[in-house]
């Protein structure tokens, strides 16, 4: 294994920039979770599967219309509505019951809808591989750094700011957004106001799942989609959302940008272990900072 | 000293049981035996779980990670060195409480939640190693035909291996937690913030716990090995190990013998579920879910409270 063939400051650099548009990614799903931890407090266990539905759904979508730029445009369009309906069901038929319940058991029930989930894209779509084409606009690459880049990434790099912005937009200047945050901290006292905090809470969650879906959207063109991609991605959002402090939006943008440039960084030292990077990373910053990097919204 | 802690009449039940179990291999056929002593390490692992879990109030959520050091370790003992085969088989254990212990420190600085997350990141480390080093742990494949030493390589000799163990396991765990130190453990469950105030050691006893938890897990891993010759990364995933805190759940978290019917109940599902449908996972789902609305306190929970007039000390009211 040669350690250090490679290491020269532009391989560097578009290496930066991959791992800085795989972590836009990580980003838009972990975000979702983010918010549904800090004002549900509770870890969604499903938000793998929704991230997974959305790579389906947005496959399905973009075949359905020839896979072409429309195709492309309504996939990243419909399908995290789509996932955002599928959660919708899920909280309102059977999770908003459990509020009142203990914690455990609303994370026993995420894991429940995760298992379901999972089996119900396995009748739908089957166990074979996907690919989607990214439309004619994005194919291709563009030299940065003196090697090339793929357009697509640089669509993704715009996309997760945007994301990030409006999402505190949303949490810190919308009216709900600001009765979302105080129902995380006083559910009780919110409630006593007259506010329905079991909407609230489903507003946030649907919200969460939404971006969850929007996720596997944005992912579908660059990676095949398969069965098992939830459960590495919902591993990824864990440890993303506990180093950077549980339920919090930025923490989540912190972790990710950790995350996604140890694991390119990796690629480049010691391509077959690129994968124990990120998690050496989590180690490191949480026998450092047990609670995370910045403050826990808990 | 074991008279007072030994309720006469459930520890003639279990000797009952046992002895059944202990007679069944010449009768059953070979498939069932199998299934048998795949339930048994299950429940050493369920068990060992809900020691800390049920007992001591520990989201201990990535408890699959030190079942698959123990059968890691014994495995790559067996198949890459060539020490005596007890000598990896007893390093299993050794080596899942090591890592219990080293993850454990980090854990107990944090609670509840916190905890929890904190033990699947550092769990996943674990597995992505395992899942990773083609070289040593054979990567995703993992590593198939470990040579077993003579006694328990045949099919009805890993089955009284682990039955044997099983029954040994039990009895220890027993006795941990009806002594002072369970006691504790319970005190600490229920309202950790005086159990500090009056001067228990709270970070020490909970680490102590997850030490004995992971190597009773460890345990279960080795038995793991003997029961199917092989290992692989799944063992160490994270999917795996909220399937055993579900066996918790299932046969009650809050009695000592319910993780053993909620490790029954799942495995004969799994096994005679799966021969019917592929979509195992959405039964499983939807069981979950029927649980956590109608039957909270698990299957044996349930049974013990309708049934049991003689309540078991160690099942309590949670909170």
């Amino acid at each position: 294994m040669e350690l250090v063939q490679t290491i020269t400051l532009p391989a560097l650099g578009s290496h930066l920039l991959v791992g800085l548009s795989r972590a836009m990614i990580l980003f838009v799903v972990t975000s979702g979770m983010s918010l549904v931890l800090g004002v549900l407090r509770v870890p969604n266990v499903a938000h793998g599967s929704l991230y997974m539905i959305g790579a389906f759904t947005a496959f399905s979508i973009s075949h359905l219309f020839g896979g072409g730029a429309i195709g492309f445009w309504l996939a990243l369009i419909l399908s995290p509505l789509g996932v955002a309906a599928v959660s919708l069901i899920a909280e309102r038929s059977l999770f908003c019951h459990l509020y009142e319940r203990e914690h455990l058991m609303l994370l026993l029930f995420t894991f429940a809808l995760m298992l379901i989930l999972g089996d119900l894209v396995k009748m739908v779509w089957g166990a074979d591989y996907r690919s989607m084409m990214a439309p004619e606009f994005f194919r291709g690459s563009v030299t940065l750094f003196q090697a090339p880049f793929p357009r697509y990434n640089l669509f993704l790099l715009v996309v997760g700011p945007l994301v990030a912005v409006g999402l505190w937009f949303f949490s810190n200047k919308t009216k709900i957004g600001k009765i979302a945050r105080a129902a995380a901290v006083d559910r009780e006292m919110v409630g006593a106001i007259g506010i329905n905090v079991s909407w609230v809470f489903a507003f946030a969650f649907v919200l969460g799942c939404f971006l969850a879906g929007l996720g596997g959207a944005l992912v579908s063109p660059t990676v095949s989609i398969t069965i098992g991609m939830d459960h590495h991605i919902l591993m990824d959002a864990f440890l993303i959302v506990t180093i950077g402090g549980l339920g919090n939006m930025w923490g989540a943008m912190v972790g990710s940008l950790i995350f996604g440039i140890t694991q390119s960084f990796g690629v480049l030292l010691l391509p077959q272990f690129a994968i124990v990077f990120p998690y050496l990373a989590v180690v490191i910053i949480l026998i450092w900072r047990p609670t995370g990097l910045l403050k826990s919204v808990w | 000293m074991l008279k007072g802690i030994f309720n006469p009449k459930s520890f003639g039940l279990a000797a009952g049981i046992l002895i059944v179990l202990a007679l069944l291999p010449p009768i059953l056929p070979r498939f069932y035996i199998y299934i048998l002593a795949v339930i048994f390490v299950t429940a050493l692992l369920a068990m060992s779980l809900n020691m800390i879990v049920g007992h001591g109030g520990l989201f201990q959520f990535h408890h699959g990670a030190f079942y698959g050091v123990g059968a890691y370790t014994a495995g790559l003992m067996l198949t890459k060195t060539s020490l005596p085969a007890w000598l990896g088989l007893v390093a299993g254990p050794f080596a899942a409480a090591f890592v219990g212990l080293l993850i454990g420190v980090f854990c107990v600085r944090l609670t509840r939640l916190y905890f929890g997350m904190l033990q699947i990141s550092l769990g996943s480390l674990i597995w992505a190693i395992a899942f990773r080093w083609y070289s040593l742990t054979g990567g995703d494949d993992g590593i198939h035909g470990i040579p077993l030493p003579p006694p328990i390589s045949s099919s009805t000799g890993a089955y009284y291996c682990c039955l044997i163990f099983l029954a040994i396991c039990l009895f220890f765990l027993y006795l941990i937690l009806k002594s002072p130190f369970g006691a504790t453990l319970l005190a600490i469950r229920d309202n950790p913030e005086r159990c500090e105030a009056i001067g228990i050691n709270v970070r020490r006893h909970q680490l102590i716990a997850i030490v004995i938890a992971t190597f009773f897990a460890g345990i279960a891993g080795v038995l793991f090995v003997v029961v199917e010759a092989s290992v692989f990364p799944d063992l160490l995933f994270w999917v795996f190990s909220l399937e055993v805190f579900i066996m918790c759940l299932l046969g009650g978290w809050f009695t000592f013998a319910g993780p053993i019917f909620g490790a029954a109940i799942m495995v004969s599902l799994r096994t005679f579920v799966g021969t019917y449908t592929e979509y195992w996972t959405l039964i499983l789902g939807i069981i979950l879910i029927l649980l956590i609305f109608f039957l909270p306190e698990g299957v044996w929970g349930y049974l013990l409270e309708k049934l049991g007039p003689q309540k078991q000390d160690l099942h309590k009211e949670h909170k």
